[in-house]
């Protein structure tokens, strides 16, 4: 894979949640009840022991710690930063219910785990060989987490990625004052330190190798691709230089540099997680005035309540209840004119424009279900690929996970839904049925 | 405002809380600032015989993220000159008349302590503390706790003592004893005036698993130090408790171990203590501790509509009793509140693991666990265990049996209920 430039937009952040201490995380982690059957792990997609580990981090055994969160999650580092915490796992701590602060799980997750990323501790080897071979398309969370998990069955795998460097979001596109690209691809190492998983970057499967191959090479196939291409405005201007799709953008400024320079004025448009992402970032990467379009009213929005608060904190300015119609100017972007909607989201006749010299449209990502829908067997309900509990798709031998499966989730989702295909995929090809 | 001046066999001081022998005392200056910080006495680090300190004196037990739970020391007796601590024993006293300074003191043969109790009257002590407790260092030497657990030893001591006073003498007594009555009953004996207890109890606080020596560590070596702090004061409340209800033993007492805060010593008070003395927790937070412990002390006298110590001392020894005196027929079950319960199931595990499983997950999926109060003992582990005061309460049968002990039943024939628990 290729190396990171070291000059990147990104490195201007700080962490938004910065590291413990170990003398922080101590009088944390000495705060945690050691609930039975605690309520923080059945939140967890991925059932880490988070009582078992945090008493580990109380008693000073790190290494044990770090062990319990990567037996379950073996990208718990990147997860520790990214997960939303507050409606995960911490939202189900038991203090909550009497008012008192949630342990801060995530910060104590990222002190075992960046110990044992930096210490190169490994807690995993590879099983017996089995002889047979898993691919796996798409280079993200979900296959990581699979390929790993299938190392320790003893199974051969080989990653397919289309792009230069694996880790999909949390390498290209995850906000860099919860997880920077540089901290995401030495997990990435990490994983791949098991040995045996063969990584062939560049590769378009369906383009530079066919299914059939796959189908003819590897016992069974992982699907994780995540999502396509940020959806387009067809209005008019859509075609002035200075409009960026926002996942693009995220890309851009992640693993490379970008000028903003001559902005003054951005405007995101959207109201998910992905558009608050943006509003911050830019706000972050130094743009005087972020506003953020959406069409609903702030209650409406899909992204996280906390990190919108956040975001409002930080000086986003949102309008609420508009539409853009056209982007002003002649071939750079000047101004989004915009159309005010009422509660219901039908216009009401007031037009009113917004200086721009950057837009970002986070209003969703095209799904890539097209890629995989014309095999035979895989069905696709809105662009995502229909999979059983167990990750299985209608097409035997196929399995799929994270984005591309559950339309696009959190890191640790991903990461469940390919360990729990890559359990399949081992009974599967062992010819063991589900008990 | 409740009356808090105390009077410890004829020690009197403005208030029960005074500082124990020990470094906070160490000094007429420290002295003088605990008195302007309110504190009722002091007893003077204990003089003696010229010593040499080490390096490296003190070791803290931690439990769960709370520092310093237990203490010990390997410090010895005042390594200042003799003539120095009496100066400044006169200037405490000729500044602070009206609160008590208690000498301790520690020598061997009887002239030595002739000699070194004239001095300190002369000085000007209200009382004087003598030091047969102490656990490391000088009982090797044949003083400290190897007189303290010699009945004979130390009443023949004492009387030389209280011979050559003539104010009121205490003696400090060590909880490195088998039963602490016979070491009490030899004072009195002796003719001291009051005794104070619980000095340290020899410990090892600790071993550095990385150099494999024990702590405190001293160059390559370490030694048993002298045990306190927090943690050692159910050791010391039974201890205090045992003299308090003896019958044959009849002396004021100050108590000592673990005294952090007005809680503790309103149970030392209750348990028959005159005095309190304090150390650990002044060495750990400072002087500044007594202003809480004076309000909290008066605010629950107060409320309670006490008027002064001696209203309070030793009113909780009639209800300490033998075993076999306890009612077996009192019978209580665990009560969980579920509008309070947060669910962490910590009296589950505790209960299923550590008692008698009688604690279950809720049958309707909620989180607050269950009670089968046909199986519950009534333990109060679950209760101790969880985090939520008052969620759980011990609650009392109705419909009992009339009370009956094992001493009633083993001589009358008295009813006992059916056991539970025994599944």
């Amino acid at each position: 894979m290729p190396h990171l430039p070291e000059q990147r937009s990104e490195t201007v952040f700080e962490d938004f949640k910065p590291p413990f201490d170990d003398q922080q995380a101590a009088i944390e982690a000495n705060r945690c009840l050691y609930c039975h059957d605690a309520p923080c792990q059945h939140a967890c997609p991925t059932h880490i022991d988070i009582a078992g580990f945090i008493r580990k981090i109380a008693t000073g055994n790190v290494r044990g710690a770090a062990r319990t969160i990567l037996d379950s999650n073996i990208l718990g580092m990147s997860c520790a930063r990214v997960c939303p915490v507050e409606v995960l796992c911490a939202g189900e701590c038991v203090h909550n219910v009497q008012d008192v602060p949630p342990i801060a799980i995530g910060k104590l997750q990222r002190y075992a785990t960046d110990q044992a990323l930096a210490g190169g501790w490994q807690f995993h080897e590879a099983g017996a060989p089995s002889g047979k071979k898993v691919a796996l398309v798409g280079g993200g969370p979900a296959s990581l987490a699979c390929a790993h998990r299938l190392r320790r069955y003893g199974h051969a795998v080989t990653i397919f990625e289309s792009r230069e460097r694996l880790g999909g979001l949390n390498t290209n596109g995850v906000a860099p004052y919860k997880l920077r690209a540089d901290a995401a691809l030495a997990e990435v190492d990490y994983v791949l330190a098991i040995g045996g998983i063969e990584v062939r970057t560049g590769v378009s499967v369906g383009k530079d190798v066919s299914w059939a191959e796959l189908e003819r090479d590897y016992a069974a196939i992982f699907i994780g691709v995540g999502l396509g291409a940020d959806s387009v405005m067809k209005i008019p201007g859509a075609q002035h230089a200075g409009i960026h799709g926002a996942v693009a953008f995220i890309e851009s400024f992640k693993t490379g540099s970008v000028d903003l320079s001559r902005v003054q004025h951005a405007v995101v448009v959207g109201g998910g997680n992905t558009a608050v992402d943006c509003v911050r970032e830019l706000i972050g990467l130094g743009v005087p005035s972020v506003q953020m379009v959406y069409r609903g009213e702030e209650a409406g929005m899909s992204g996280y309540a906390h990190e919108w608060d956040e975001a409002k904190i930080e000086g986003a300015q949102p309008v609420w209840r508009a539409v853009p119609v056209a982007f002003e100017g002649t071939n750079q972007v000047t101004a989004v004119r915009c159309a005010a909607l009422d509660a219901n989201k039908k216009p009401t006749g007031t037009e009113f424009t917004l200086p721009a010299e950057l837009v970002l449209l986070a209003i969703g990502q095209a799904r890539l279900g097209d890629l995989v829908g014309a095999l035979p067997g895989i069905q696709l309900d809105n662009g995502r690929v229909v999979v059983d509990e167990h990750g299985a798709t209608g097409r035997p031998g196929y399995f799929a996970g994270g984005d591309c499966a559950n339309g696009g989730k959190e890191v640790v989702n991903a990461v469940a839904e390919g360990t729990a295909a890559a359990h399949a995929i081992h009974q599967k090809i062992e010819g063991v049925t589900h008990g | 405002m409740a009356d808090l001046r105390s009077n410890t066999g004829g020690i009197r001081s403005p208030n029960p809380f005074w500082l124990a022998s020990a470094p906070p005392t160490n000094s007429g200056d420290q002295i003088m600032r605990a008195f302007d910080a309110g504190w009722g006495g002091a007893v003077w680090k204990t003089l003696g015989q010229p010593i040499q300190n080490v390096s490296s004196r003190f070791g803290a037990l931690n439990f769960r993220g709370t520092r310093a739970v237990g203490f010990n020391n390997i410090e010895l007796i005042t390594d200042r000159p003799l003539d120095v601590n009496f100066r400044e024993i006169a200037e405490v006293k000729r500044r602070y008349p009206d609160n008590a300074v208690i000498v301790s003191l520690m020598v061997e043969t009887e002239e030595e302590w002739r000699e070194i109790i004239k001095r300190s009257i002369d000085a000007g002590a209200d009382g004087l503390e003598l030091n047969f407790g102490c656990p490391h260092g000088m009982c090797e030497r044949g003083m400290g706790s190897a007189v303290g657990q010699e009945p004979k030893i130390n009443e023949r001591i004492t009387s030389w003592a209280v011979g050559y006073s003539t104010v009121p003498v205490l003696v400090k007594l060590t909880p490195n004893v088998s039963d602490i009555l016979p070491h009490g009953r030899a004072a009195q004996r002796g003719g001291a005036h009051g005794v104070s207890l619980i000095n340290t109890i020899k410990s090892i606080i600790g071993v550095d698993i990385d150099r494999f020596v024990p702590v405190p560590r001293v160059g390559d070596l370490s030694t048993n130090g002298g045990y306190c702090g927090a943690a050692v004061k159910p050791i010391a409340l039974h201890m205090v408790a045992q003299l308090a209800r003896d019958r044959e033993f009849q002396l004021p007492i100050s108590g000592i171990g673990g005294i952090s805060n007005w809680r503790d010593a309103v149970e030392f008070i209750l348990l028959g203590s005159s005095s309190v003395q304090v150390c650990t927790e002044v060495m750990l937070r400072g002087y500044r501790i007594v202003e809480d412990m004076i309000e909290g002390l008066n605010t629950y006298m107060d409320q309670k509509g006490i008027a002064n110590l001696d209203q309070m001392v030793g009113r909780a020894i009639p209800r300490y009793s033998e075993w076999g005196n306890l009612d077996l027929n009192y019978d209580t079950v665990a009560k969980i509140d579920s509008s309070t319960c947060i669910g962490c199931q910590l009296c589950m595990v505790a209960c299923m693991d550590g008692a008698h499983q009688c604690i279950h997950p809720n049958p309707d999926g909620s989180r607050v666990p269950t009670v089968d109060e046909s199986e519950c003992v009534g333990c109060n582990l679950c209760q101790i265990v969880c985090p939520v005061p008052g969620c759980i309460t011990l609650e009392e049968v109705q419909d009992r049996l009339p009370p009956a002990s094992w001493n009633q039943h083993v001589e009358h024939g008295a009813k006992l209920r059916p056991k539970k628990g025994v599944h």
